[in-house]
């Protein structure tokens, strides 16, 4: 791992440097891990040879856990207890969940985020997303046969700030390296682009279980441009069988039901949908604990009729993305269809009439984004050739911004702005001798705060007392490529300068990270200080090799009293390395950091220079 | 931060060579961009980031036309203002008036018919602008005549805004 990954092309390397590297869709209903093989992706299925995990995870008395097709087989048995469909709760509060009348749950106000009471106590969606992710994490070390060196995870791309840093936070808890965090429907387009050679304007249509997303790519030339994205990250196939269910309450006269025949109506309203997607009509019963019998007819176009809002609810953020990026539905070459969901016909006719044409189906729309997901996991982690590689230019769904005076939003950087982006932005003192000033940052498209999803809320102290208007704070809005958010303020006009660097408040923090590492089980039985030792010793020595071969590679770009500093700090790291303290190597870490800061930045200048440099010979 | 033309090595004029500018900014994307360094020093990310933030913000400067009509009068010293400066000729502010009527009667009656014609309307007046832009500036250099186009064209920006807010308010 070269600091610029400089190889000579067509040295690609060996097979014993590849480094193991998984995609992971992390999916409401259903979970997959996917790598790439022999350069082919592929998912990892378990040892029973099942590729899916379902999404459930169930809490017993002993501390034990159990997930996927157990845990889903004691839904109805013991509904408190085994969590699905997490997703839907990740980075929310207890007012998001408020309409999660068919969830069983007994939710509980936590700050930041909503938590599950269980018999094994409080669980947040985000321990309960690391179950999942935990499993899938053993099953590629068994199945790949070492550790991996890193994951990509993905989101939905019309997840908020909040709901991804819960689910980066998730999969550290895990004890993945996280890579990237990657956007479902640009997963789907990797794939599909790749295996298709496609080229142009495309739209994926992504309907999982328990959130929709519409995104509008250009694929050109290796490059895979996300042009727009919309979507309802409170819609999906859930919904579908939320109203199967109230039609069988209905139908069948039922009164208000027990938790355990509500989560059992509900399986039987999914195996109904799932059941309809491909047969004309079913039937469903049930015999439930209140001595009720249930035995219904459902046919296609009941199911049709009774889903309707819901297929049309998909078309306005289509209908939206298409404004946003200029296009007209018969722009689009082509619509690719990723979700499970997108398996039922109506949503089928709905999608092929708007765009007029054939939706896509010939990848399948339950694997695509994982193995999407699996190739970018290879890029990132330095497995492909230089000049192999193709590029995601991602953008973040909604707006970010400021909340101002009168509790009204000053947009800082807008809905489909591509990522990494920055921007800052200058405000002011209202009051004489003001010496602090407030921060809230929000996310959304409307103009008043209220309507808006606040990130987070800061203070900025130590402004030196001046005349109203006088002082010049400066907002600095950094959103890297996972989508993340950062923002700080520094106050100019004096030359003192306080700043502060916020993380949204539902972010776990790197000690409550280790401390729930050292709680759960899992980790209490092997030496947490020996694991993280030999990893931040991985981890130095990969540094200092690419800083030598940085050096050796750039000399130029170096001044002799620079190349001591980086000397002496390479040392120390190699010292602390040898070692046996991993913080002793973090922070020589950190300070190999500061010493190579300026020479990194330099590196970066000259590769942008070569870069337009080829351009100009190439082109004239 | 510097001139977003130099940054991808293009003559600063309102008429860009569009395919030159994607070209050379998709190089510089595939030289600095973090899926390069993902798995490299803290150093070098934060460099690469930076670096793409900058070149992500300079494309989308340049691809816009009001923005980069604004980045062009900037370089030769004339201030948009468009906060300040809300004087517009009296005959293209009745025609707002008008399309903002016509806008809230399409609202009022969630007739998308009438929404997609002012949209319609609305582009072909921008594009109008646009022509009238590059022509100030490049051939005549009237940059405060430019100026006074370019406000015209953000308030017709806003007004797009209103018509998509439109379209989600009768959806």
């Amino acid at each position: 791992m070269a600091l610029l990954q400089i190889s000579e092309p067509g040295q690609s390397p060996a097979p014993h440097e590849r480094k193991l590297a998984v995609g992971i869709d992390l999916g409401t209903t259903n979970s997959l891990v996917a790598t790439v093989r022999s350069g082919v992706a592929v998912v990892l299925p378990d040892a029973q040879g099942r590729k899916l995990l379902p999404s459930v995870v169930r809490y017993l008395p002993d501390g034990k856990v159990e997930v996927g097709y157990a845990a889903k087989a004691r839904q109805a048995s013991d509904p408190r207890n085994t969590v699905a469909s997490v997703k839907r709760y990740m980075g929310r509060g207890i007012r998001d969940v408020a309409h999660a009348e068919g969830d069983p749950y007994d939710f509980v106000d936590a700050p930041g985020m909503v938590q599950i009471r269980t018999v094994a106590g409080p669980k947040s969606p985000v321990e309960i997303s690391a179950e999942v992710l935990k499993v899938l994490r053993r099953r590629a070390e068994e199945s790949l046969g070492g550790p991996l060196a890193g994951a990509v995870i993905t989101v939905p791309a019309y997840f908020d700030d909040a709901q991804r840093q819960a689910t980066k936070d998730a999969g550290r808890l895990a004890g993945l390296n996280v890579l990237r965090l990657l956007n479902e429907p640009t997963a789907a387009a990797v794939a599909y682009g790749l295996d298709n050679a496609a080229e142009g304007v495309y739209a994926v249509y992504d309907l999982g279980g328990g959130t929709f997303d519409l995104s509008i790519l250009r694929l050109s030339r290796g490059i895979f441009e996300v042009i727009a994205t919309s979507g309802d990250s409170m819609l999906g196939g859930d919904d579908f069988d939320q109203r199967v269910y109230c039609w069988i309450l209905e139908k069948a006269k039922l009164p208000p039901l027990p938790a355990p025949d509500m989560r059992l109506l509900m399986m039987k309203a999914r195996e109904a949908k799932e059941y309809l997607s491909v047969h004309a009509q079913t039937r469903i019963t049930a015999r439930l604990s209140i001595g009720e019998v249930v035995d219904v007819e459902l046919d296609g176009e009941t199911f049709c009729n009774i889903t309707q809002t819901l297929v049309q609810k998909t078309l306005v953020p289509v209908r939206k993305a298409l404004r946003d990026a200029g296009l007209r539905p018969d722009e689009i070459k082509g619509v690719v269809m990723v979700g499970g969901a997108t398996r039922m016909p109506q949503i089928q006719r709905a999608v092929g009439e708007f765009f007029n044409r054939d939706p896509l189906n010939n990848l399948d729309p339950d694997k695509v984004v994982a193995l999407g997901a699996a190739m970018q996991a290879d890029v990132l982690v330095g497995n492909k050739r230089e000049g192999d590689e193709w590029l995601l230019l991602d953008v973040i769904p909604l707006s970010l911004g400021i909340e101002t005076m009168g509790g009204l939003v000053e947009k800082i950087l807008p809905r489909n702005t591509t990522i990494p982006a920055g921007r800052a932005q200058e405000f002011t003192t209202f009051k004489d001798g003001q010496t602090a000033m407030s921060f809230h940052v929000v996310q959304g498209e409307r103009e008043l705060v209220s309507d808006c999803r606040s990130l987070a809320r800061f203070e900025l102290r130590g402004i030196p007392p001046m005349a109203a208007g006088a002082a010049r704070i400066r907002v600095e809005f950094q959103v890297d490529a996972d989508g993340l958010l950062s923002v700080s303020a520094r106050e100019s006009t004096t030359g003192i300068q306080a700043s502060i660097a916020v993380k949204p408040s539902y972010g776990l923090g790197d000690a409550d990270i280790e401390r729930m590492l050292r709680d759960s089980i899992e980790h209490a039985e092997e030496d947490v200080h020996a694991r993280a030792l030999a990893e931040s010793r991985v981890e130095g020595q990969r540094l200092i090799e690419a800083t030598r071969s940085a050096m050796q590679a750039d000399a130029a770009l170096l001044a002799e009293s620079e190349a001591k500093s980086i000397d002496a700090a390479l040392e120390a790291l190699a010292a602390a390395v040898a070692g046996s303290d991993h913080r002793a190597i973090k922070q020589a870490m950190e300070a190999l950091g500061r010493a190579t800061d300026s020479f990194a930045a330099r590196r970066m200048d000259e590769s942008i220079r070569r870069a337009l440099a080829g351009r100009r010979i190439g082109s004239l | 931060m510097g001139n977003h033309f130099e940054l991808f090595e293009l003559r600063p004029a309102f008429a860009i060579d569009a395919a030159r500018l994607d070209e050379a900014y998709r190089r510089a994307q595939a030289a600095v961009h973090p899926d390069r360094f993902a798995a490299a020093s803290d150093a070098e990310r934060r460099a690469s980031m930076q670096w793409t933030t900058r070149l992500n913000e300079a494309y989308r400067a340049l691809k816009d036309p009001v923005q980069r009509a604004k980045h062009l009068l900037e370089l030769h010293g004339v201030d948009v203002a468009f906060e300040t400066n809300t004087q517009m000729p009296p005959q293209f502010l009745m025609q707002q008036l008008e399309t903002r009527e016509r806008l809230e009667a399409a609202t009022a009656g969630k007739d998308a018919a009438a929404l997609d014609a002012l949209a319609d309307e609305l582009a072909g007046q921008r594009r109008a602008l646009e022509e009238a832009l590059g022509e100030a500036i490049d051939e005549r250099s009237d940059y405060a005549g430019a100026a006074d186009l370019v406000r015209k064209l953000m308030f017709l920006r806003r007004i797009g805004e209103e018509i998509d807010a439109a379209y989600e308010a009768i959806e």
